[in-house]
């Protein structure tokens, strides 16, 4: 569909209150989220499905680590680095989130240009978004050799439950899949940006749709989820 | 003609929504095998859920006939009645019901029923039904690799679905899981299409309240898989590590074939907490679309308004939120935390009530109504009281106390065939024949029709009632052969020849309804545009069967709510929804 249509929802509802007011706008006429295009919609939708298997997942990890009766490593001391000769936890980690949030930044300014039809500047600022997440993707591969190289595997590990490899290369494996989707996703759209696709008003090969600059809010609403999930999994996982 | 009375129209909202832009098929296979039109999209997922269906409908002979005739049919081993088992119960929950009622009628009817002209993504809905077809040909396959399909249990409790000693250790629990990831990939992209649609897409005019409730029940039930279906996904990757990788999520230690296995600090229980949190309100899944077909076949079939709308309306909002803190109530014996039982069988209980409003309402619809009994009235009235029987078995097996001498015996499966099994096909085989003529433009037979109504809703009762009494003895579920258990007499056995031999033959009667299918295609009595006099949008097309775009060049304007029958005053019994009110200004301009 176009670009959002801005009208002025609500008129005749306006004057209902409480409940009754909320169930007369979601379902006011044509559209229950006005000025809320099919795309962004449904990015919206799902990730809140995306929620719910990241939910399943932590809350099966969590479920897990609490009914263990072997110890569980430490992850204080599991993900240290000895840099320099000084032994300091958890710094790659903060590295990785620094450097995603980071990414999340560059997002939003790409969005931003992106509705000023900045088509240079948009196209560049997704490739930064991107290569930050390549290089978060990277160091999280780093850090699975590093781990493998001491013994850990998914059924078991030197230190402690065997469900904390298992759960450690499941849950940053998902996400760091979520992360590289994300990369490909940003590098697909900002060529699509810089070739001034949404400009010219090109049609989709396989849609045979005109693009928007849209496009690059939806992706950037995805790329803010998988920050956001990192987040819970640095606070869960690392800092428990 | 009189002036029909109406409320609340004052003029039609302006367009918010720019006409979509469609994609126009070049050739013969984007037109009809890549084709981007929902319309075909449905018609593929109805013939694949169909076909992989007739499959599962095979396996309960197999099954029947093994448990109706021990010791009869050498070519039915333990292992593969246990596999007949698995592979029966998992295609008719999921690849036959729910890709049917979401991925076939969501797909066919979403677009009609609400004046769109596709859903909002026909790409993406394309490929939602490709991975759809790559999830049912895994799932097909698990029966020619060696080992043979899965035989845990359509349930697929750990630890015993990936130890050896379970039929399918080797490949066909792998497979099974992939299958199901492919599902919930596939399905997702179809969801988020159906949900976008009803929210985002509807034509002037529409609003939710005036939606039909068949877009009501399958909308809150695509909305509920897009939530459930992750429970499902996550045990699914959980499960294929344990096998592959040799992960413990769900296997604690224990001694296989004689030896301490590899596992070791995995909880089983949680895979149950997964599962049934997919699995409860999977079960709403497939009856909520089926609560709001029968809604719109009932109130066209009898010529009358609804009872209740809006009350409808909220019964299915609300048992789609309780379906999601009651999944507990299928592991009373599983040895979770006692007291857990105390809150689902509350919970569990409360869901009766969003229920006994629908079934009231279709009640009071029904009264003083002008009933026409034709196929689609029938197979809808035969869902009614099937829904209660099973709904009522249901309160037994919600109560702790009274579900626990009950668990794993044919009580239960007596109750969920007749609740999720019979009532949902119940509403599947009447909703076909009340859309067959839009779809193909003719009737279908209505004698083979009757005929058809008959065998099936008969021999369900002949099948699934005596069940409960065999339950009821204490006869156990997916037992190979009773063998000469002293607490199961005689008459028990007698009876489950009787049962095999009905359940064969209620079978075979479906040859009648296929063969109905293919000769009505062909020889069907010409429909027109209307055949049931309906009101909603769906009948209102300009061509039947519905051409690309479904409109023509103008969207359709909506007036009305979807149940105007009998209107008093009114020229005709039925007034359909794009039908603008007579006596009033049609358009007082935008701002009005």
């Amino acid at each position: 569909m176009a670009e959002t249509v801005l009208t002025n929802p609500g008129q005749s509802t306006a004057q209902l209150e409480g409940w009754r007011g909320i169930a007369a706008d979601w379902a006011s006429d044509q559209r229950a989220f006005k000025n809320v295009s099919w795309g962004k919609a449904m990015m919206w939708i799902f990730l809140l499905s995306d929620t719910f298997i990241f939910s399943c997942f932590l809350l099966s990890y969590m479920t897990a680590r609490m009914s263990t009766t072997v110890p569980w490593p430490n992850p204080s001391e599991v993900f240290a680095l000895n840099i320099a000769g000084k032994h300091i936890p958890l710094i790659l980690i903060a590295i990785m989130t620094f450097i995603l949030i980071s990414s999340s930044g560059t997002m939003a300014m790409a969005v931003n240009f992106g509705y000023r039809r900045d088509r240079v500047r948009t196209a560049i600022l997704m490739l930064v978004t991107a290569a930050f997440g390549a290089t978060f993707v990277g160091m999280q591969a780093f850090e699975w050799t590093k781990l493998i190289m001491e013994g850990v595997r998914p059924w078991g590990n030197p230190w402690g439950a065997a469900q904390f490899g298992a759960s450690f290369f499941m849950i940053t494996g998902f996400h760091g899949t979520h992360v590289t989707i994300g990369v490909i996703f940003l590098i697909a759209i900002a060529r699509k940006v810089f070739r001034g696709d949404f400009d010219v008003e090109r049609r989709g090969f396989f849609t045979s749709r005109k693009g928007y600059y849209e496009i690059v809010e939806i992706t950037g609403l995805y790329w803010h989820f998988v920050d956001l999930v990192w987040v819970f999994i640095f606070a869960f996982f690392y800092l428990w | 003609m009189v002036d029909i009375p109406y409320e609340g129209i004052e003029g039609i909202p302006p367009a918010e929504v720019p006409d979509v832009e469609l994609y126009h098929p070049r050739s013969w296979w984007t037109r009809y095998v890549f084709s981007q039109d929902a319309k075909v999209i449905a018609i593929q997922y109805s013939l694949t859920a169909t076909a992989i269906g007739l499959v599962a409908l095979v396996l309960s002979w197999l099954m029947r006939l093994q448990l109706g005739f021990p010791g009869t049919f050498s070519f039915i081993d333990a292992n593969q009645y246990l596999q007949f088992i698995t592979m029966h119960g998992m295609i008719m929950v999921i690849y036959l019901l729910t890709a049917l009622f979401l991925g076939g009628f969501g797909n066919y009817l979403i677009p009609l029923m609400v004046g769109a002209r596709d859903m909002v993504f026909p790409y993406v809905n394309m490929l939602s039904y490709w991975v759809y077809l790559l999830a049912v040909l895994v799932l097909a396959s698990t029966f020619f690799v060696p080992g043979g399909p899965t035989g845990a249990g359509w349930t697929l409790y750990p630890p015993q679905a990936i130890l050896s000693g379970t039929p399918g250790q080797d490949w066909g629990i792998i497979l099974m899981m992939s299958s199901l990831i492919l599902f919930i990939i596939g399905f997702t992209m179809g969801g988020l299409n159906y949900v976008v649609t009803v929210l985002q897409a509807r034509t002037r005019g529409m609003t939710l309240m005036r939606l039909p409730l068949t877009v009501w029940g399958i909308f809150t039930a695509t909305v509920m898989a897009l939530l459930a279906f992750p429970a499902l996904f996550v045990a699914s990757v959980m499960l294929l590590l344990d096998r592959l990788l040799g992960t413990s999520f769900f296997m604690p230690s224990l001694v296989e074939m004689g030896q301490l296995s590899k596992y070791g600090g995995g909880s089983p229980l949680l895979f149950q907490h997964l599962f049934w949190f997919f699995g409860h309100p999977e079960v709403y899944i497939v009856a909520l679309p089926a609560f709001g077909i029968v809604s719109d076949l009932i109130s066209t079939h009898a010529r009358k308004n609804i009872f209740g709308y809006r009350m409808m309306v909220w019964a299915i909002v609300a048992i789609g939120a309780l379906s999601f803190i009651v999944w507990a109530h299928h592991m009373y014996v599983s040895g979770m935390f006692p007291q857990f039982g105390y809150f689902f069988a509350t919970t569990t209980l409360i869901i009766a009530i969003p229920t006994a409003i629908k079934v009231y309402n279709w009640v009071l619809t029904l009264w003083r109504g002008d009933i026409h009994l034709t196929v689609p009235m029938l197979f809808a009235l035969g869902f009614i009281i099937t829904f209660v029987n099973g709904g009522l078995t249901g309160l037994f097996l919600g109560n702790v106390v009274v579900d626990v001498p009950l668990s794993d015996t044919m009580f239960v499966v007596a109750h969920f065939h007749m609740v999720m099994g019979v009532a949902p096909i119940m509403v599947v085989l009447g909703a076909i024949y009340h859309w067959y003529p839009k779809v193909t433009g003719r009737m279908l037979n209505e004698a083979m029709g009757k005929f058809h109504f008959w065998v099936t809703f008969l021999g369900a009762y002949l099948i699934f009632f005596p069940m409960h009494y065999l339950g009821l003895l204490g006869v156990p579920r997916r037992y190979f052969e009773l063998g000469d258990a002293t607490f199961i007499p005689s008459s028990a056995h007698s009876l489950n020849a009787f049962i095999s031999v009905v359940a064969l033959t209620v079978g075979f009667s479906q040859m009648v309804f296929l063969f109905n299918l293919a000769w009505s295609l062909f020889k069907g009595e010409a429909s027109g545009g209307n055949p049931w006099r309906a009101t909603t949008l769906e009948w209102q097309t300009p061509e039947t069967p519905p051409g690309h775009g479904n409109w023509g060049k103008d969207l359709p304007v909506v007036y009305r709510w979807a149940y105007d029958y009998s209107v008093p005053g009114a020229a005709e019994d039925f007034i359909p929804q794009n039908q603008p009110p007579r006596a009033r200004k049609l358009i007082q301009g935008a701002a009005s």
